[in-house]
């Protein structure tokens, strides 16, 4: 029996009760989830592997038959996004090892991070709408708890942002999926998928759709929605900053593929081109907004914004190769972000500030950091042959194959605008020499660990582009399930367990 | 809380709802009931003991911190699910079995061990808000 899918959940559950017990041996902690993440790395690899070989997975939670009982289920989609976790999630923890303080340490970050974790896998391979919204909520506490521990005053500013704006998603999503409920009699998205399709209201059916959209474009930051995002991203330690940056703004746009590929397909032209439109000014602003920013992080938070454009752009086009091209994005986007949060956090390791203004010389004094920036931020950008551009030439010629220019048009303007941003990271806070009056500190421990996280995640985002033909048929492959639900459904509903 | 009659009334109140709290979990498999009321009730207890007396007086009733319970509740939840996948069935199917205790035929299974897990998380999540409340106005 497949027992694999349920491992990337109940791994981190173990891992993050057994941090409980240790409450007060934080050293005990930190070796169980470095573990932890090490053993969730090998079951995700090991998961995308099996769906790779063997075609989409699913298992039935205690034996309840489909539609009745809860679901898993990993299609190539899922298995990709979990085995990015998996990789992201250990770079972190390493770089978490090196950086993160003794207090927080001692008041529970290990344990919710792991939480963290399991949430996100949750949502990642959950088959059931309301089980989805179960783990959103997982997710969602802890990261409240993570985004205010330590208690600065900015800490808990951003956090009352985040807090607020979510829960308002969250009753948008509980709203949306009590309608569907009470409409169609199910909860399990592969049923779901085939009887909205034979909806008695075709026109309530797009009502829900756009109620999704909303409650999902809160949580994922679109236009108009986005704005908790630069507002809280900033505030607390960068370990956790990039894995909300990195991570968990994508699990928002996970569920609105999901849903906008198995569930809405009634009206696809007025959806998804609300989709597509929507995208296109999420691109603009994000980018936009970014250029007033002087804040290391603050910066990197519109793009965030900006690059969620781009995955929704692609979900607007709605073609096996636009599908494909925003799954290979969604994957070097965690990367990159992650990674540009992380150097954001060893320019404050040295210089104690993420003012960029008092930035200065970090390259004259550690040229190593300054690739490794220049790497990341040149990926963002796209330029070749880094992971950034392949993403972004499957999205633009998937436009281009369906005529889409006005879009088309703005995603290369909005990429030109990324990399000017980029280029004012590095002109103000690598090249410039130094202000006076910025403090200069000795690295200190953990510096090294740091670094590898962030050595790990530049060489991913340099063989993403270099290996891109071979990992693109991977995203291929999730592009052409997603556009064809018929597989999914049949492994969901064909799964009777054991007996 | 400075009255007699409600403090001598808890003492009695807690032993009688712990009682009831446990007949409220294992009533949970067939009737109304389970791990999530049962818990209530035993943290509701517990918190009438801390108003009653102080909050220092109720924590002498636990064997352990507050985080610590909830550790516990966790992994018995999720080591009722870990069985199944032993057998080669799916993820927290159901495993039962009788058992022959003081002539009395059992018939005891992981929703149980499952339930046990969400009384102790119950509990656990209830004192911790409780305690970390209530001692911030004592400390004041």
């Amino acid at each position: 029996m497949n027992s694999l899918i349920v491992l990337p959940i109940l791994l981190p559950l173990l891992v993050g009760a057994a941090c409980v017990l240790a409450w007060r041996y934080v050293a005990a902690q930190r070796i169980l989830t470095l573990a932890g993440s090490i053993g969730y790395l090998a079951v995700s690899v090991v998961l995308l592997e099996r769906v790779a070989s063997e075609g989409i997975q699913a298992v039935q939670k205690g034996d309840w038959i489909a539609p009745f009982g809860i679901t898993l289920v990993a299609d190539m989609f899922s298995a990709v996004m979990v085995a990015t976790t998996g990789v992201v999630t250990l770079v972190i923890v390493v770089y978490s090892l090196g950086s993160m303080d003794r207090p927080r340490e001692a008041w529970g970050y290990y344990p919710l991070f792991n939480i963290l974790i399991m949430g996100v896998s949750g949502a990642f391979l959950t088959g059931d709408i309301f089980n989805l919204f179960v783990w959103f909520e997982v997710l969602l506490i802890s990261s409240f708890v993570l985004l205010a521990l330590g208690g600065e005053r900015a800490q808990l500013e951003g956090a009352i942002k985040y807090v607020t704006l979510n829960l308002v998603a969250s009753a948008f999503f509980l709203a949306a999926v009590g309608i569907l409920y009470a409409m169609a009699g199910s909860l399990n998205m592969a049923d779901l998928s085939q009887r909205l399709g034979s909806a008695a209201d075709p026109g309530l059916v797009t009502t829900l759709a756009v109620l999704f959209l909303v409650a999902f474009g809160i949580k994922g930051a679109i236009f108009p929605l986005f704005f908790w995002l630069p507002a809280s991203y900033h505030t607390p330690p960068v370990a956790v900053s990039a894995i909300f940056g990195g991570l968990l703004t994508k699990v928002g746009v996970y569920a609105l593929i999901r849903v906008f590929t198995l569930l809405f397909l009634n009206n696809v032209d007025y959806t998804h081109t609300i989709i597509l439109w929507v995208g296109a000014i999420t691109m603009v602003t994000g980018v936009l907004g970014a250029v007033a920013q002087y804040e290391f992080r603050r910066l990197l938070s519109f793009h965030i914004v900006s690059q969620i454009g781009y995955m929704i752009m692609g979900l607007g086009f709605f073609t096996p190769l636009a599908m494909a091209g925003t799954v290979f994005f969604i994957v070097h986007n965690i990367f990159v972000k992650t990674n540009l949060f992380l150097v954001s956090g060893v320019s404050h390791r040295i210089h104690g500030t993420y003012d960029l203004k008092k930035l200065g010389g970090l390259y004259r004094a550690h040229p190593w950091v300054g690739m490794l920036f220049l790497l990341s931020a040149l990926s963002l950008a796209g330029v070749p042959p880094l992971s950034g551009f392949f993403g972004k030439l499957a999205l633009v010629k998937a436009g281009l194959n369906i005529e889409q220019f006005v879009v088309v048009a703005a995603a290369l303007g909005v990429s030109l605008l990324t990399l000017f941003s980029m280029t004012k990271i590095w002109a103000e806070a690598f090249w410039k020499p130094l202000p006076e009056g910025t403090e200069t500190h000795a690295p200190g421990a953990g510096i090294g660990l740091m670094l590898g996280g962030i050595v790990t995640l530049a060489v991913l985002a340099v063989v993403m582009g270099v290996a891109a033909g071979p990992l693109f048929v991977l995203a291929q492959q999730a592009g052409e399930q997603l556009m064809n639900p018929a597989p999914y459904i049949e492994a969901v509903l064909r799964v009777r367990g054991a007996s | 809380m400075n009255s007699l009659i409600l403090r001598t009334a808890s003492r009695f109140l807690l032993i009688l709802l712990f009682q009831f709290s446990i007949f409220l979990l294992l009533r949970g498999h067939n009737d109304p009931g389970g791990g999530f009321v049962g818990g209530l009730v035993l943290a509701a207890a517990l918190t009438l003991y801390a108003i009653a007396y102080d909050v220092r007086s109720m924590r002498r009733f636990l064997p352990c911190r507050a985080q610590t319970i909830i550790a516990w509740g966790l992994l018995a939840a999720a080591v009722s699910g870990i069985f199944s996948m032993f057998k080669g069935q799916p993820f927290m199917t159901g495993q039962w079995g009788h058992f022959d205790f003081l002539g009395l035929d059992l018939h005891l299974g992981t929703p149980l061990l499952f339930d046990i897990g969400v009384y102790l998380t119950v509990v656990g999540v209830v004192l911790i808000v409780i305690i970390s409340l209530a001692e911030e106005v004592e400390d004041d």
